[in-house]
């Protein structure tokens, strides 16, 4: 396991230098330099003009200016935000990043569990008006034209009902001497959160070793799933920063529900037809001659096999997610990554876009890691030796 | 000529020797009559088998319900693109029909009330807003005509113009940017998917048939294009570049092509790549390029089919996308319509401006929903596992 893992970062990683490479083309491809946008003013003379190119490295030949690119990088350095000034790309991105990512992580995971129960459930109930609806619903929230499906969304749940804020990501009223700050209140959150999930999974560890039975087994996760769920509650009810964390998880809903909606309809398809090519397969038919229960037969036999193409998916969704995530942030204005790409390449901010787009490089080749490991666990015969 | 009774070559009768390919046609013309005899011509087997397949798979077709479903979505917005230059030409007047450059104002009458007394903000104006938009001259009683754009659905009547769908916050008329935009995403989805299906085939039964070092470089570049995230690297291309609409589809046909699509046709392509005949091809001396492009091609195509339908979903998808952030050189289209209508300020607006978000945002989704129905239902054609019976 070790071994794969370890070959398979040395591949992530040439095809890390590959995409950074690609992204340093794309840069080459824009128009204009940092010095020509200093060409409007006609007050700075042509050998300011030369001495700025020069300080800046841009009169090195490309491979430098390639090397220089790559060899930074690696020392967590992006150059300086124009539009930002002052700031560096990587602090700027640093600020956004876990914004985005428990946009997109919240919205998937959600959009994959439900996905994959209601998947499973219409399979195995198969014909009637049910699988219907919900088959032409999924196709429809596959192909529905996404920046117009979540404008819909704010403007009927944020402005219409008036449930959520419409957009952004905190109050700033409420927050004004309030003495927290937003991100490290986030960052609180996030970690907490973290640590409720992976109770949870010990948890179900621990239940699945001991428990016998599959019902008795279920039956105790979802005590388990509530325990830590109050207890996370609990947690920050008593928090001096309640009043704050519950305005981030207010303004977080809508998006995530958003984002995650689209993502729900594509896995719900997909788990219904890998299912019902698993349940024609000989061995439900052999659990059903057995005599197990309904219940065993689906979610042990049949659901833990028809994971596998759902899994594979993630792979081919992550492309979708990501411009998911662009437009969600756009419209809802969510200040994380995508929201930063969209402004960076609005105003030609050249080091914040390229910034952006490595990083998601980065995320994605490690979501693709994290894939084919989980991949190996459920399935023993691509397991590495 | 020998009888029948005789073995061939055991008995021959007088052999005439002829001497020039005149003598020859005359000769052959006395034994057939005059009739063509020479065989059934091949382009004419072709056409009888692929009527006969055809006919065989569009009774498979027929049996799903959402697939026929889908057919007619498609249908409908095709005859929709169809409709709009003939529009255009004979009904439409051009200066306000236009979807880019037309504008028709619809008036609204007004009754000037003093500042604070407005009551009824449909048919009453405040005295210093009615000086703003109109003169400083009038005063409070007039009633004033003031042009009201977006306006709502009219059909026209004694003055005004029919506008099935209103018009936008420019005075444009939405029904002609819809027929309109139909059109461009027609244009731009076919563009894409048939760069998508030469890509995929081309680069698919390359790399199954040589396989080696070949098949290894195009299948890893397919697995850096399929982690290449699409939406974002357009968004760059189209600030590097000036893109318009059959260029986008050509980078999406390369970028879908290359990516995933390559890979799943490479799969089909060795599956037949071991089959007798393209043995049998070799042996009778048929080239490589005769074997990919006479043998594989043919077999990959109707599997590619299936993926270029999914193929269109993407690119309208991703073209309504990218016109709605603003950043492609085109000038008309569904997402600019929605674009359109958030730059203006009615982005939450709701269904009190119904006719700026609803029509066009729900063509991108029908359309989508059309193709992405009918790529389903070739599925359950092509995968006979998917179909119910």
């Amino acid at each position: 396991m070790l071994r794969f893992i370890g070959r398979r970062l040395v591949q992530m990683f040439i095809l890390f230098i590959l995409f950074l490479s690609i992204v340093w083309l794309l840069l080459q491809l824009m128009p204009g330099d940092i010095t020509d946008t200093l060409i409007g003013d006609p007050n700075i003379p042509l050998a300011t003009r030369l001495e700025l190119a020069e300080r800046l490295g841009l009169d090195q030949p490309l491979y430098v200016q390639y090397w220089t690119y790559i060899t930074n990088f690696f020392q967590g350095e992006m150059g300086v935000s124009f539009s930002r000034y002052p700031q560096e790309v990587s602090a700027v991105l640093w600020e956004a990043i876990p914004r985005t990512i428990v946009l997109v992580l919240t919205g998937t995971l959600l959009a994959y569990w439900m996905g994959f129960k209601s998947g499973k459930l219409i399979a195995w109930g198969r014909g009637g008006k049910t699988e219907q609806t919900f088959i032409v619903g999924g196709i429809f929230l596959q192909t529905v034209f996404y920046p117009w499906f979540a404008i819909v969304m704010l403007w009927l749940f944020g402005f219409y009902f008036g449930w959520f804020p419409i957009g952004r990501f905190i109050d700033v009223n409420l927050w004004q001497g309030s003495g927290f700050d937003a991100t490290d209140v986030f960052q609180q959150l996030i970690l907490t959160s973290f640590i409720a999930v992976m109770v949870y999974v010990g948890a179900k560890v621990l239940i699945k070793r001991t428990a016998g039975n599959l019902i008795v087994q279920q039956r105790l996760q979802r005590i388990a799933a509530l325990l830590v769920f109050a207890g996370l509650v609990a947690y920050w009810y008593f928090n001096p920063a309640r009043e704050y964390v519950w305005d981030i998880v207010w303004h977080t809903i809508l998006p995530v529900v958003t984002l995650g909606l689209v993502t729900f309809g594509a896995v719900m398809l997909i788990t219904r037809t890998s299912m019902l090519e698993t349940l024609g397969e000989d061995y439900i038919m052999t659990a059903r001659a057995k005599g197990l229960p309904k219940r065993v037969i689906r979610d042990r036999h049949a659901a833990r096999n028809a994971l596998l193409p759902v899994v594979t998916s993630f792979v081919l969704a992550m492309g979708t997610v990501i411009g998911g995530a662009i437009i969600t942030e756009q419209i809802f204005s969510w200040p994380g990554m995508g929201s930063l790409f969209l402004q960076g390449i609005v105003v030609s901010d050249i080091p914040l876009v390229a910034g952006a787009l490595a990083i998601t490089g980065v995320l994605t080749l490690f979501a693709h890691l994290v894939v084919d490991i989980l991949y190996t666990i459920l399935d023993p015969r691509i397991r590495v030796t | 000529m020998a009888t029948k009774e005789t073995m061939p070559g055991l008995e021959v009768e007088e052999v005439e020797v002829l001497d020039s390919e005149a003598e020859a046609t005359a000769v052959l013309e006395e034994l057939t009559g005059g009739h063509d005899v020479r065989a059934e011509p091949l382009w004419r087997i072709r056409l009888r088998l692929f009527r006969r397949s055809f006919a065989k798979n569009w009774g498979l077709f027929k049996e799903s319900k959402m697939g026929l479903v889908g057919l007619a979505i498609i249908i409908l917005f095709g005859l929709m693109a169809v409709a709009h230059p003939i529009l255009m030409s004979t009904v439409w007047d051009p200066a306000i029909y236009d979807p880019v450059s037309g504008y028709d104002a619809v008036f609204n009458e007004y009754t000037i009330v003093e500042d604070g007394a407005v009551t009824d903000p449909t048919a009453e104006i405040s005295l210093s807003d009615a000086k703003f938009e109109l003169n400083p001259n009038v005063d409070v009683g007039e009633v004033v005509r003031i042009p009201v754009q977006p306006a709502p659905p009219t059909l026209g009547g004694e003055e005004g113009h029919a506008h099935l769908l209103g018009t936008d916050p420019q005075g444009r008329d939405i029904f002609s940017q819809l027929l309109y935009g139909a059109r461009a995403a027609f244009l731009l989805g076919f563009v894409a998917a048939f760069t998508t299906v030469f890509i995929a085939t081309t680069v698919g039964s390359v790399a199954a048939y040589y396989g080696g070092k070949l098949d290894g470089f195009l299948m890893r570049t397919a697995d850096l294009i399929l982690l290449m995230p699409l939406l974002p690297l357009l968004i760059v291309l189209s600030a590097a570049i000036q893109i318009n609409m059959v260029m986008l589809g050509i980078m999406i046909g390369i970028l879908g092509g290359f990516g995933g699509d390559a890979i799943i046709l490479k799969s089909q392509a060795l599956s037949i790549k071991v089959k007798a005949y393209i043995d049998a091809a070799r042996v009778a001396g048929g080239g490589d390029g005769h074997i990919i492009f006479r043998h594989i091609v043919p077999n990959v195509v109707p599997l590619s089919l299936l993926y270029m339908m999914f193929g269109v979903t993407t690119a309208i998808a991703l073209e309504a996308t990218l016109s709605f952030l603003g950043l492609l050189n085109i000038q008309m289209s569904w997402g600019i319509m929605i674009n359109t209508a958030s730059t203006q300020g009615y982005l939450l607006s709701g269904t009190s401006y119904w006719w700026l978000l609803f029509p066009a945002g729900l063509a991108v989704s029908f359309l989508a929903f059309g193709f992405f129905v009918v790529g389903r239902g070739m599925d359950e054609v092509i995968n006979p596992r998917l179909r119910a019976r």
